[in-house]
């Protein structure tokens, strides 16, 4: 009996769709897995160990890191106080801003670098003179870093631009903000002490998106002409067999870590802070 | 007492919509006043305007003299509670009664103790450390409270604070409110659409209606002599009556052939006019022997218990009015049908303004 109401309570259909959603996921990875051990039976890890012991994978990767950082922190500075702004005085602007941040899914990334190549491949000159104010920008190294910084800006937008959002609908950032501002603070205080707090959580899958958006892209990275780690694993796809596995594997794994560390750093305050 | 805060013709209008208009108050240092009327009078909208969340279309607001009409709200100092209480929740109770001092750059120390003396004020001392979500309303809307209070503001408005609270905490909450308003000696604007809370707190009462001052006087003078139509119905419940002057000087008027008397004033009214007058239902009684102005014939058309007051509704001429007796033991109720005469001193019957 006891049994049986247990059995008839089980929520079968549930599930059976996470498992087969499970799968859907898991499968791919522990086939790239699997198929990555297969190199050497005598050393399954070949793959790895000769994925590692190259430099270039290092410097891509470490250098794409330092894009998804700098594009993360550029992202918020960016879409934070805009996002703010417009639930506060500019309700009417939402669906102009929402449709722009859709672009790149309409626009592709190949249109985007191409037209940033035509614009900033020529020098600045003060107009109508031949005066040069600034070299093009992609002719030096920290020029091309910041276009590439902010072509990922732009295909990240939809990603941190919604979640920032709704981290936002969460709290009543109106009242708050009258609140903050009753007491004395001013907006710079307002935002970094108790909006920015307030939307962690949403800060964080923004930025954990864009963190994977970057690190895998290639478009951008190869047609800029940087030594990024999507190109490099591009390349290395198409010279070789088991190493790009290895790395996929890896580079997912990395993410994941990543995910976990960051929601292992604030959760215990965001939880605080998102319970209602 | 000197004028502390100062709304002189102020009016606010949104595109067409006139929100308030000609809004003038003077606020004693100290004094407790409250903004009564019902929904959409433009009470929220005065006190944002005193907060500086909204700008006045037209006219110019003071404390102390000093004109802040154009000051944004972070340099008014004047703390605000919200009916959402609007605790930040990314901070626990101390942090968030201290936010205000934080900001201020006071020092570390002082502030420590300030947030310990506002605790200590709302008897919240054990709860220093929980976030706003481990609190229950009451304890929210009262760290609130702190949190405004802790930054010395010269004016503490207050925007329905307590009507996300049940009947019992709104209560005891509203007397805590009063006690620690009085013992800090500090101004305070209170806007509430509920005339029990507005009465029982208040130094003085506002009553406004479509985006205008009514009246503005005590509890007392409002409770007992509105001068209008809508405080008569709107504070308390009142018998209103179309009457006609047949003498001016002596105060006698006919109400549909029955002869009133009121001692209210006549002056500016001469014969044959027709006012409203209105008589309390608490101000009617059964006892009306030996008596002979302002007896009236009636007939027992209902009678209702609410709790310490026994109302009665009775037909006079071809009107209900409501009598309230209170509720004693010894009372000796009529049944419904008897037919009885009800009276009321000439003090009891107001003439009202429309
Ligand atoms: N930002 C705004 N834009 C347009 N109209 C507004 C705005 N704010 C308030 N109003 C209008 O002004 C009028 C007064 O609003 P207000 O919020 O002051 O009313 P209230 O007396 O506080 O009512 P309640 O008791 O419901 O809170 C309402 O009719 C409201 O619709
Ligand atoms: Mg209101």
């Amino acid at each position: 009996m006891n049994f049986l109401t247990r059995l008839r309570r089980f929520p079968f259909w549930a599930w059976f769709w996470f498992i087969l959603g499970a799968l859907y996921f898991i499968l791919p990875l522990y086939a790239t897995f699997s198929f990555s051990l297969s190199w050497d039976p005598a050393d399954p890890f070949k793959a790895y160990e000769r994925s590692f012991g190259d430099s270039r994978f290092w410097n891509s990767f470490l250098y794409s890191n330092m894009l998804a950082l700098a594009t993360i922190l550029a992202s918020i500075i960016l879409v934070v106080p805009t996002a703010y702004w417009i639930r506060l005085r500019l309700p009417q602007a939402r669906r102009i801003v929402e449709f722009l941040t859709l672009m790149p899914f309409v626009v592709p990334a190949i249109i985007l670098v191409f037209g940033m190549i035509r614009i900033y491949s020529t020098p600045f000159t003060i107009p109508f003179t031949d005066i040069v104010l600034m070299q093009p920008l992609t002719n030096f190294r920290a020029g091309t870093n910041i276009l590439i910084v902010a072509g990922y800006m732009v295909l990240s937008m939809p990603y941190m631009y919604r979640s920032v959002d709704t981290g936002m609908r969460t709290v009543d950032i109106r009242t708050l903000t009258e609140a903050a501002q009753s007491l004395g603070a001013n907006w710079f205080t307002i935002i970094t002490r108790v909006i920015l707090p307030n939307i962690r959580s949403a800060l964080l899958s923004g930025a954990l998106l864009t963190f994977a958006i970057v690190v895998g892209e290639v478009v951008l990275a190869s047609f800029l002409g940087v030594s990024a780690f999507g190109p490099y694993l591009f390349l290395l796809g198409q010279h070789r067999a088991y190493e790009p596995a290895a790395l996929s594997f890896v580079s997912f794994l990395l993410t994941w870590l990543a995910m976990g560390l960051i929601q292992l750093v604030s959760g215990g305050q965001g939880q605080a802070a998102g319970a209602h | 007492m000197t004028t502390h805060l100062a709304l002189e013709n102020v009016s606010k209008n949104f595109g067409d919509f006139v929100a308030v208009r000609d809004f003038n108050l003077e606020v004693e240092r100290g004094e407790f006043v409250s903004f009564l009327g019902p929904s959409g009078c433009g009470k929220t909208t005065t006190l944002r305007m005193i907060a500086g969340f909204e700008m006045p279309s037209t006219g110019k607001i003071t404390i102390n003299g000093n004109d802040i009409t154009n000051n944004p709200p972070n340099q008014r100092n004047v703390g605000m509670v919200f009916q959402s209480y609007a605790l930040f929740p990314n901070m626990t109770v101390a942090q968030n009664i201290g936010f205000g001092l934080r900001v201020r750059k006071e020092k570390e120390a002082d502030i420590k103790d300030r947030v310990n003396e506002m605790l200590a004020t709302i008897h919240m001392e054990n709860k220093a450390n929980s976030y706003p979500y481990q609190l229950s309303g009451g304890q929210m809307q009262r760290v609130a409270l702190a949190r405004a209070l802790a930054i010395r503001p010269e004016v503490l408005l207050l925007d329905e604070p307590l009507s996300a609270l049940d009947a019992k905490i709104r209560v005891s909450l509203r007397a805590e409110i009063r006690s620690i308003q009085q013992k800090l000696g500090i101004t305070a604007i209170y806007v509430t659409h509920d005339q029990e809370e507005a009465l029982s707190l208040s130094d003085r009462i506002v009553v406004m209606n479509v985006g205008e001052m009514e009246q503005v006087g005590s509890p007392f003078e409002v409770y007992n002599f509105p001068t209008t139509r809508f405080v008569a119905n709107f504070v308390g419940s009142l018998n209103t009556a179309e009457a006609e002057i047949v003498d001016p000087g002596k105060g006698i008027l006919n109400m549909d052939g029955i002869q009133l008397l009121s001692s209210n004033v006549l002056k500016d009214k001469s014969k044959g006019d027709k006012v409203t007058i209105a008589i309390r239902p608490e101000r009617l009684s059964f006892l009306a022997e030996g008596k002979k102005e302002n007896v009236f014939d009636g007939k027992v058309e209902n009678i209702t218990f609410l709790g310490s007051v026994v109302r009665v509704e009775v037909t006079i001429g071809t009107r209900k009015f409501k009598m309230d007796t209170f509720n004693r033991p010894s009372l000796n109720l009529p049944n419904i049908g008897d037919a009885i005469k009800a009276t009321c001193s000439d003090k009891a019957v107001l003439i009202l303004k429309d």
